[in-house]
């Protein structure tokens, strides 16, 4: 009933990817029945691929379109440019990939509809693409509660009646009820107490360990990455910065912004050190800075950053960085902060 | 691990009745109106003879005032008779039961076609939205009254050409407020969540968005309701709205406005205190509603 096909593909693969906002739409702004709105470039040219099986975790600041790319992933928005597969098929008019992929939001409290007891928002989607049929539908539900570390006997509750990491596990529960392959976490457990965090990531480490799954984690958060990734992505304004095996990302971080993130880490072993984090806010999607996108706030950056895009270069194997330094010649290098030299 | 969930909350719907019945108005206003249900409902029962039966009514016990006893003496017409000598409170009883189904009927009819139409409004937007909405601002000001006279004109009066009528007046009332909410719920995290799970657009209309759509539109469904009563009461006090054989308060009113000035106020008077109970308990229990449903007035 549940076969899916076993397909080498990678879970997520995404060709030069864009995704704009606001465009206007002709014949409803000339009649005034829409306003013009400033375009916002959420995405700009993303490569990206996950391998099946890997915990990547993905880290931005606000504003850096990572909830856009989970949500591509996801099948929740279509790209403006660009190609997206997921296990080798289009997410975009095929409602099938919704089994394999499952978004896991920010906040349960309103990802759940308050209106719906527990049991028909786990339940709902299973019955209606024929996972389950009625008959079997309580055990199923009852199953999927357990393993997601609930109580069944609450299963006729609504969610307002349970705590935050309670409904973060009911909407996991609902996540795992369709057997996907592969979840996109979106910020899943920022809105979460640190203990009930640590909770939750064991709770998605151990699923991957059970069930086989993909990851495409995102946070702010590089230390809840730390703890659970195989693999780093920095997004920044809409483009990958870096991209590196976790190992490597943490002890060679390449990218000056990765390296300033990297400072506003607090580590107890080093007491005395510089403190060296990002300066400034993140400038407006709608109005990207030319050349590199980071030059404004870049401690390292010179003429041609302000110019030339910087493309994602592979600067060591399975490590990518978009930064103009890493092709001037290794002398010349210059460390950007006080934590290299 | 599994701890047991915080609050022993109740449903939504049994902590609003609960505080529904907090205020003392609201509870007079639902019971006056649960007894003109109850008594519309069961008229057939209550009443002391059918009003509409000729060889039941005797001309000669023509408006009779309050209280007197029927010629033959087995009848007491506590709220007087009318000018064919029929016993008004059995009239009103038969009349409310016209006038609460064409009022129920037609808000309940007018709030299905508009709820759809406003949640296909805030789903597909652009040409479709605009459309909808235009057409909603056209019937919303259009005086409804004037529209009415012309629709039952052209349509002949009847029981089903005023729901009609007064559901091709009403239904704009709940679209704009559907879409409205509709287009509040669409941003919400479940909606995006529901569309994750890959559920027909259908099942996440009708299951997930309309019911967190459902409080303001019971509360537009409860007052559309006495506005759809009084606009049916003045088509026929008009002489538009429902047909003789079936006569609704309105026109129990029009038959006795002759007599007004002669003094045998009773043939208009008790019918439209009747109507004017019932409008008054219906906003009663609108108003309250309003107020408990209200998200601004739970946070």
């Amino acid at each position: 009933m549940t076969t899916k096909p076993t397909t080498t593909a990678p879970a997520l693969e995404t060709r030069n990817v864009s995704r704009r906002f606001g465009r206007a739409e002709g014949l409803a702004v000339r009649l005034h029945l829409a306003r013009r709105r400033p375009v916002i470039h959420a995405l700009d040219g993303i490569d990206l691929t996950i391998p099946t099986g890997e915990f990547v975790g993905l880290v931005g600041e606000s504003g850096s379109g990572k909830s856009t790319l989970g949500r591509i992933a996801a099948g929740l928005l279509s790209p403006s440019d660009g190609a997206v597969s997921v296990f080798g098929r289009d997410p975009q008019g095929d409602r099938s990939v919704h089994r394999d992929v499952q978004l896991i939001f920010q906040d349960p409290q309103a990802s759940l509809n308050p209106r719906m007891r527990v049991a028909s928002a786990i339940g709902e989607a299973p019955l209606v693409h024929g996972i389950v049929g009625r008959a079997e539908l309580d055990d199923y539900v009852c199953a999927q509660m357990r393993r997601a570390g609930l109580d069944p006997a609450y299963r006729q509750r609504f969610p307002h009646q349970f705590s935050g990491g309670q409904r973060q596990r009911i909407s996991i529960a609902r996540a795992l009820a369709m057997q996907p392959r592969f979840l996109v976490c979106d910020e899943s457990v920022a809105s979460l107490d640190v203990s009930i965090q640590a909770q939750i990531l064991n709770l998605f480490m151990q699923l991957r360990r059970d069930l086989d799954l993909t990851y495409l984690f995102i946070s702010h958060d590089l230390r809840v990455v730390q703890h659970v990734a195989d693999r780093v992505v920095i997004m920044y304004l809409g483009r990958i910065v870096e991209d590196a095996p976790a190992r490597q990302f943490f002890a060679h971080p390449n990218h000056p912004y990765t390296q300033g993130l990297l400072a506003e880490i607090p580590d107890l072993k080093q007491r005395r050190r510089v403190y060296a984090p990002v300066k400034g806010e993140i400038p407006s999607p709608a109005a990207p800075p030319p050349g590199c996108h980071f030059h404004p706030r870049c401690p390292v950056a010179f003429d041609r950053c302000r110019i030339e895009r910087p493309a994602l270069r592979e600067i060591a194997p399975g490590h990518r960085s978009a930064c103009h330094l890493n092709d001037a010649p290794e002398g010349e290098r210059r460390a950007p902060t006080g934590e290299i030299a | 691990m599994t701890s047991a969930p915080v609050a022993s909350g109740r449903r939504p719907a049994v902590t609003a009745l609960r505080r529904f019945l907090r205020a003392p108005t609201a509870v007079i206003g639902l019971a006056l109106m649960a007894l003109l249900i109850l008594g519309a409902v069961f008229a057939r029962e209550i009443a002391p003879q059918n009003p509409f039966d000729l060889a039941a009514i005797d001309v000669l016990d023509a408006r009779l005032p309050p209280g007197s006893a029927s010629m033959s003496g087995d009848i007491t017409y506590w709220l007087g008779t009318d000018g064919q000598g029929r016993d008004l409170f059995s009239a009103i009883l038969y009349g409310l039961r016209t006038s609460l189904t064409v009022g129920v009927g037609s808000a309940l009819l007018a709030g299905i076609l508009g709820i759809l139409l406003g949640l296909i409004a805030a789903w597909s937007g652009g040409i479709v939205d605009a459309l909808i909405m235009r057409l909603v601002d056209l019937i919303m000001s259009l005086p409804s009254i004037l529209v009415a006279l012309l629709m039952l004109a052209l349509l002949g009066r009847g029981i089903g050409n005023v729901v009609l009528t007064l559901v091709l007046l009403e239904w704009a009332y709940y679209a704009r407020t559907a879409r409205a909410q509709a287009l509040v719920e669409r941003k919400r995290d479940y909606f995006e969540a529901a569309r994750g799970l890959g559920l027909p657009t259908y099942r996440i209309l009708l299951r997930h968005v309309l019911p967190n759509c459902l409080p303001p539109l019971l509360v537009i469904a409860a007052l559309q309701v006495a506005r759809a009563i009084t606009l049916e009461a003045t088509l026929s006090f008009l002489g538009l709205g429902a047909p003789v054989t079936q006569p609704s308060l309105g026109l129990l009113i029009a038959n006795g406005f002759q007599f007004m000035l002669s003094g045998e106020y009773w043939i208009s008077f008790f019918p439209g205190l009747t109507l004017l109970l019932a409008i008054v308990a219906i906003n009663l229990v609108g108003d309250r509603l309003r107020e408990v449903l209200d998200p601004r007035a739970l946070r």
